[in-house]
Order: C-alpha cells, then structure tokens, then sequence
C-alpha cells in the first residue's frame, strides 16, 4: 500500500489533507483501515462540533472491534460524510477518497504529524 | 511438558500457504492462525453461497481406543457415546463433577473400540488431562493425537460438489454427523461431514504433511465454484447466525449444558454413572422449574455492534448479559446471543436493550438460531 504523499499522518493512523481556505480533511489511512477488517458502523462528530487534537471525536466499528476516532488537530467541524455514515465499507475501499470521515477548520497544526515517508516507517515497524 | 506449551504461538502445516495468500493471522488459543484472507465479509458470504475452505488444525484430537473405550467416554462425557455407530458422529460435553462444562466436543466412533474426540484448541489439554484421569480402571488408551492430524474444512452449498470431483467415497451415503475413511485427492483423509457454519460441509483430517498438498487441491477443484479461503472471523460470524455456542462465550465452567441451553446433550438414561451425573439431575430440575437466565438471540434496530460482556437491560436495569456480537452479513443488522433473566427472555419481549458503552440501544429478542440452512 502507499501513503499519497500530499497527506499528513498522525500516530493514531488518521491523515489529514492540506488545508485549504484553513479546512482540511480527515480520514483514517489504509493501514488503519486494513488492520479493522470490514467498517462496520461509522459515528461522526456533528457539523459545528469542536474537536481536539489527540481527544477521541467518534467511533468506528469492524466486525471484531471497534475504535475510537481521533482528530489530528484542533479545530471546528465544518462537514462530515454522510455517504460513509451510510457505507461504511468506504472506508475499506477507498480509505484515502471516497472513504473520508470529515472536514475541519483549524488555526495551528500541531508539530508532531509524520510526512508520508515517515508515517511509512511508523507503520513498517 | 508437551511442545504445546511453549509460548510462541504454534504454527499449523499451511502457516506458508496462509502468509503467502496475505493472510491477516491472529493468536487463537496459543496458535497463529489466519482472522482472514481479504473481506470477512466476503468470506462469510462465500460459505453461505458457495463454498470456503478453513485451516482448522488448531482443534484438538485426542484418540481412545481400547475393549472399554465406550465405557470410558460414557462414563467421563455426558452423552450416550457407546449407543453412536461406528462411521457416526456425536456432539457432546465433558462435565466437572459440579456439572460446569469443561468444553463441548465432537466425538466420531472411527472402530467399534477407536474413536476420536475432538476438543476446542483453548481446552485440549485440560480435556485430555481429565480423560485420562477419568480412564482410571477402564481398559481403554487415551492419546494425544494433537500433531497427528492437520484439519482441513470446506464448507457451503458448493462443498458435497467440489469434494466429489476429488473423491471416490461415497459422499452421498454421508449423512450428516457422519464420518468415514477415504482418500481425497490422493490423500488418505477421515472424511466428515461437520462443521460450525451452518451449511452443508466437510471436514478433513489428514496427517499434516498432506495438509499442503489437499489444500491446493480443494482450491483448484472449488475455483469454478466460487470457493474461496476463510479466516477464522468469519467462522466466528457464521456459528454466530447458526445459534452455535463457543466455549468462552456461551459455555463455561460456571453453566451447566441445561443452563446453557443445551441439556439434551446429557443423557440420563445411558447405563452406568458418569461424571457429573448428580449435579446435572439438580440443574435439569432447576432448568425445568425455575431457570435463572436464558440464552436467547438479540436484533439490533440499530447499527451499532454488541460485544461479548456488554450488558442487557430493561427498563433501566441490567437483566443480562452479551456473550457473543457480531455485524451478521446474512439479516444485514448487528446481532448477538446473551443470557438474560427469564422474565425477559421470551421472543418479542418489549422494552429490550444493550448498554453499548453508555448508550441503551433497542434490541428485539428473538428464538435461535439467526440462520437456518434450507435443507
């Protein structure tokens, strides 16, 4: 699997997009996604909601398991995506497109987020 | 001590195959064995309509052989095991002398003085423990037949079709809980037909040199059929929808087969004491008159998993407890099989919930099994 190179990660296996306009977007990795096994159930933080970096901001179910959600910054929930809150096997199929969780407006990106390459090495070990 | 005690995880004689079929393995009862190849998902629904084929080598067989073999395995289990016919098969449970299960297992009578019993892999050594214990004055031989066997099953409405395009025994005088000797794909195999999905199927036990060579085979012979490999994840959600209990799950120590649901397997009326006789007797009478909890089948409205330990509740109070959960591909909705109060435990009884991590979400109790095959 490759990490898009665009993208930053977090050690908690979300990535997070470049920011546009002060939004990015949010999602878990592949390697997250795999080690799931089949998404199940998706719980999403609410438009308008404000998430904290590191905090759990939601849920995602697998048939063996379920996990929290983390967002990998600081910010307000400006959209989540309901098309994943109803399929939640997006998250499966296109963990990095179609998969996404949600979009969020923050001020400062926190200094620990890993490139590709490093999130790379993080998962490798 | 036997090598199975050692504590790096065992490896079964397909470890290579599954690792090179990119396999997601996870440590079961101190084996290393595949969770699942791809989608679980998928593999559930392989073996509901076509065929999927399972690694199950981490079972444990034991053998018992001897002029008193049927008496020990009467004495020391509590079903009726001499009355099984040679070529049969019987599920059954080992009891502790309080009547608390040991495991349940599946005992096939291969000889009128050989059988071979099949115990969980997270119990076989504590069941050949008490066998042997329990062999005390029979003359009868119990062995640990762990390593002598790899366990291969194919299992689905495919199987009886892919199995016969590589055997000449006859599959169709095997009825089901039946087993015999034959040669699959070259191989010698005790042949049976059993499992724990649900479906039609067999399995395969074969000495594990030819656990490779059998496994290539099915999946050649199951490929027009739609046969894929399956982990152990759906095995889990499989037995699920079929009401099958797991040791650690439904079954424990702590219950009795009449506690659990399953008290016909005891059979009081088979010549001879055997171990857990007394305390059975009470637990039947208490089962019949006043039943403490009751294992019954749960349907989320919702879409939220119920796991093993969350607690069922009623009108604000705790009244049961999950002892299995899964998302079930087959009804589309998370279900789950818990032990509730009597009270609540009827099919259709209102106002039934599960505690998931807070949140009391509605549940409908339902009759077991989720799934039934149509025959």
């Amino acid at each position: 699997m490759s990490n898009p190179q665009q993208l930053r990660y977090s050690k908690e296996h979300e990535w997070l997009s470049a920011a546009e306009d002060g939004v990015a977007t949010v999602g878990i990795t592949e390697h997250a996604a795999n080690a799931l096994g089949d998404v199940v159930f998706v719980e999403l933080p609410a438009v308008g909601d404000t998430v904290t970096a590191g905090e759990s901001c939601g849920e995602l179910e697998s048939t063996k398991s379920v996990s929290d959600l983390y967002s990998p910054v600081t910010g307000e929930i400006t959209e989540v995506n309901e098309d994943v809150v109803e399929d939640p096997s997006l998250v499966n199929s296109a963990p990095f497109e179609g998969g996404w969780l949600f979009k969020v407006r923050f001020a400062d990106e926190p200094a620990d987020l890993l490139s590709a390459d490093e999130y790379t090495a993080f998962t490798a070990g | 001590m036997s090598s199975t005690d050692s504590a790096a995880p065992r490896r079964t004689a397909l470890d290579a195959l599954h690792r090179s079929l990119g396999a997601t393995m996870t440590d079961f009862a101190g084996w290393d064995m595949p969770l699942r190849y791809g989608s679980e998902r998928d593999e559930h629904v392989a073996v509901r309509t076509r065929a999927g084929l399972f690694d199950l080598s981490h079972m444990g067989e034991i053998a018992v052989t001897g002029p008193d073999a049927a008496r020990l395995l009467n004495h020391a289990l509590v079903g009726n095991i001499a009355s099984v016919g040679v070529g049969r098969a019987r599920y059954t449970m080992i009891c502790r002398a309080d009547g608390g299960i040991l495991d349940d297992l599946i005992v096939y009578r291969l000889a009128e003085a050989e059988y071979l019993v099949v115990a969980n892999a997270s119990n076989a050594q504590v069941v050949l423990d008490a066998l042997r214990e329990r062999a005390a004055g029979f003359d009868a031989e119990v062995r640990d037949d762990r390593d002598a066997y790899a366990l291969i099953a194919v299992q689905g409405p495919e199987s009886p079709g892919i199995l016969k395009s590589l055997t000449d025994a006859d599959l169709d005088g095997l009825r089901y809980y039946a087993g015999l000797p034959g040669t699959v794909a070259g191989v010698p195999a005790l042949i049976a037909r059993t499992g724990y999905t649900g479906e039609d199927g067999f399995e395969l036990f074969v000495k594990p040199e030819h656990a490779v060579a059998l496994w290539q085979a099915l999946t050649e012979a199951g490929e027009p059929a739609g046969l894929v490999p399956c982990g152990l994840s759906c095995r889990d959600t499989l037995r699920l929808e079929a009401g099958m209990p797991l040791y650690g799950h439904e079954l424990s120590t702590s219950l009795t087969p009449f506690d659990a649901g399953l008290g016909r397997v005891v059979k009081f009326e088979k010549e001879g004491d055997f171990v857990g006789r007394e305390a059975l007797t009470e637990a039947a009478d208490r089962a019949g008159s006043n039943p403490p909890r009751v294992l019954v089948g749960l349907v989320a409205e919702g879409r939220r998993i119920p796991r093993a330990g969350y607690p069922v509740v009623a009108g604000g109070k705790v009244i049961g407890e999950v002892t299995s959960g899964a998302p079930s591909p087959t009804l589309g909705r998370p279900i789950a099989m818990a032990y509730v109060d009597a009270a609540h435990a009827a099919p259709g009884t209102a106002g039934v919930g599960v505690d998931i991590r807070g949140s009391h979400e509605p549940y409908e109790v339902v009759a077991l099994p989720f799934y039934k095959r149509e025959k």
